[in-house]
């Protein structure tokens, strides 16, 4: 038998995901998938769970749950206090959770989104390959509410596995390289340096969907409406108001603002962590 | 649209890149090459081709520059895209923008029934949500503008249209097309539980048959 957690506090918000899914973007279907998928990753690994299962991803005030048995979780990405029925217990490494205790994932002290992996993984049904939750076409399972209960897969064997491990620190500025975007020429010279020289600030309005900033607009110098093509993860895309936007995993697969620039994908996991208000610099990479 | 185009491409990023494509008709002829290709394994590995209204986004490729000088030399002819299934959409034409549709193509509201299901239309491109095909077929005089105002729900089935496109609302969202009519079983167009969940896939051709009495489904 294998066990079940109930989500006893959710948080702002506490959905499921793995690696995503890859293949559907010509039907308007996201990828998806852990934001902060290093972080995933690894919180897996020191369970001895394939690296993509399922987990749950928490937003900045973490979540709370209760096992029907005995299981071992890591709680990783950004760092929390963690307790186990009331009792302090690692955050980073593997935690003995018993039958019926309560694993609680405090408010982030850094950082937006911790990851519980669970031994065994999150057993949702996948739908199209993928467990993950997505906010923007609403595939996978719905964001967890209070009282939602979510079943587990079996555990692997026990495997040697690492006591510790390295977890990057969320940034305290948030660099981002980025090769130039099929777009870049529907910008004005001048908004191309203001893109690369001027720091912009994460906007408290970022979500799963896109990384919003807040800054100096960006000038364009066709004014033309763009036919809606494809929008690749990491499109820095530009709306009316100016402002840059950083595609994240439930970003639209085609879209029709031009997009000035492409952030590289290993650097989306430090945006996924990047609290509002932080300063967020473009470099040519 | 006539006679043959080289494609020009632009990059996306560290694994991708746009290729652009002169209109609709060159962009179909080169999207459904890249997937005879594909399946033929004449492609280097790509996870995602997904066309838009001029332009085919290759993504996941593990060497984009190398793609781009290949794609570059392609020589893209439209016109042999006229084969294939065709699915069959039945509506009820009782939108409730018809009559403003009706008069910005200056016939009775009876007739926009019939001018609309006289064409065989063809997916574009998806997006907006999953199962939602823009469908490019309509003249360019039957072109209509979007509504000044979007609506805030716009109810699952509806059939739209704005610019060159018609569509069916596959689930309901807010939208700011003008609503012509409703398919009765909008569930069809997107059914995780199938093997193919959507049922308009690029490429795909589309005619809109009345829904009273005919049966509906895909035929030959």
């Amino acid at each position: 038998m294998t066990a079940k957690l109930t989500a006893v506090r959710c948080g702002a918000l506490t959905t499921v995901q793995d690696a995503g899914r890859r293949g559907h973007a010509h039907l308007g279907v996201p990828r998806s998938g852990a934001l902060d998928a290093p972080a995933m990753r690894l919180a897996n690994r020191l369970l001895g769970n394939h690296p993509d299962a399922a987990v749950l991803e928490t937003t900045l005030t973490g979540c709370a749950l209760r096992p029907d048995r005995a299981v071992t979780a890591v709680v990783g990405g950004a760092p929390c206090p963690v307790t186990v029925d009331g009792r302090p217990a690692a955050w980073g490494a593997p935690v003995r959770v018993p039958a019926g205790a309560i694993l609680d994932v405090g408010t982030a002290s850094a950082g937006v989104r911790s990851y519980v992996a669970v031994a065994g993984g999150i057993a949702v049904e996948p739908v199209l390959g993928s467990r993950s939750t997505d906010l923007l076409s609403g595939l996978g399972p719905d964001p967890l509410r209070d009282g939602d209960v979510v079943p587990l897969g079996l555990p692997a064997r026990p495997v040697a596995l690492p006591s510790a491990a390295p977890w990057p620190a969320p940034p305290t500025e948030l660099v981002l390289p980025v090769r130039p975007g099929p777009r870049a020429d529907w910008f004005s010279p001048a908004a191309l340096r203001t893109l690369t020289s001027a720091t912009y600030r994460v906007s408290p309005h970022s979500n799963r969907i896109g990384l919003r900033t807040e800054g100096p607009a960006l000038e364009r110098a066709s004014t033309g409406e763009l036919p809606s093509e494809g929008m690749v993860l990491g499109a820095v895309q530009v709306p009316p108001d100016g402002r840059p936007v950083i595609f994240l995993h439930d970003h639209p697969t085609t879209g029709g603002y031009p997009v000035v620039a492409v952030v590289a994908e290993p650097a989306l996991a430090a945006a996924a962590q990047a609290v509002a208000g932080t300063p967020v610099r473009f470099t040519p990479g | 649209m006539t006679g043959s185009r080289t494609v020009t491409t632009r990059p996306a990023g560290h694994r991708a890149l746009l290729v652009e494509l002169p209109d609709a008709e060159h962009t179909a002829a080169f999207h459904a090459e890249l997937l005879r290709r594909r399946a033929a394994g004449a492609l280097p590995p790509v996870e995602e081709i997904v066309p838009g209204a001029r332009t085919v986004l290759v993504d996941g490729a593990a060497d984009p520059e190398a793609l781009a000088r290949e794609l570059s030399g392609w020589k893209v002819r439209p016109g042999d895209e006229d084969e294939g299934d065709v699915v069959e959409i039945a509506v009820r034409y009782d939108g409730p923008d018809l009559a403003d549709v009706a008069d910005r193509w200056g016939v009775a509201p009876d007739d926009v029934a019939a001018l609309h299901m006289s064409r065989t239309y063809r997916v574009a491109f998806c997006g907006f949500a999953p199962g939602f095909g823009y469908l490019t077929g309509l003249p360019e005089e039957l072109h209509v503008p979007r509504r000044t105002t979007p609506r805030t729900r716009v109810p699952a089935g509806a059939v739209a249209l704005a610019g060159p496109y018609s569509a069916v609302y596959p689930r309901s969202t807010p939208g700011g097309w003008q609503l012509i009519g409703a398919m009765p079983d909008p569930g069809r167009l997107w059914d995780t539980g199938r093997e193919r969940a959507a049922l308009l896939t690029p490429g795909t051709r589309v005619r809109f048959v009345p829904a009273d009495g005919v049966a509906a489904g895909a035929t030959g």
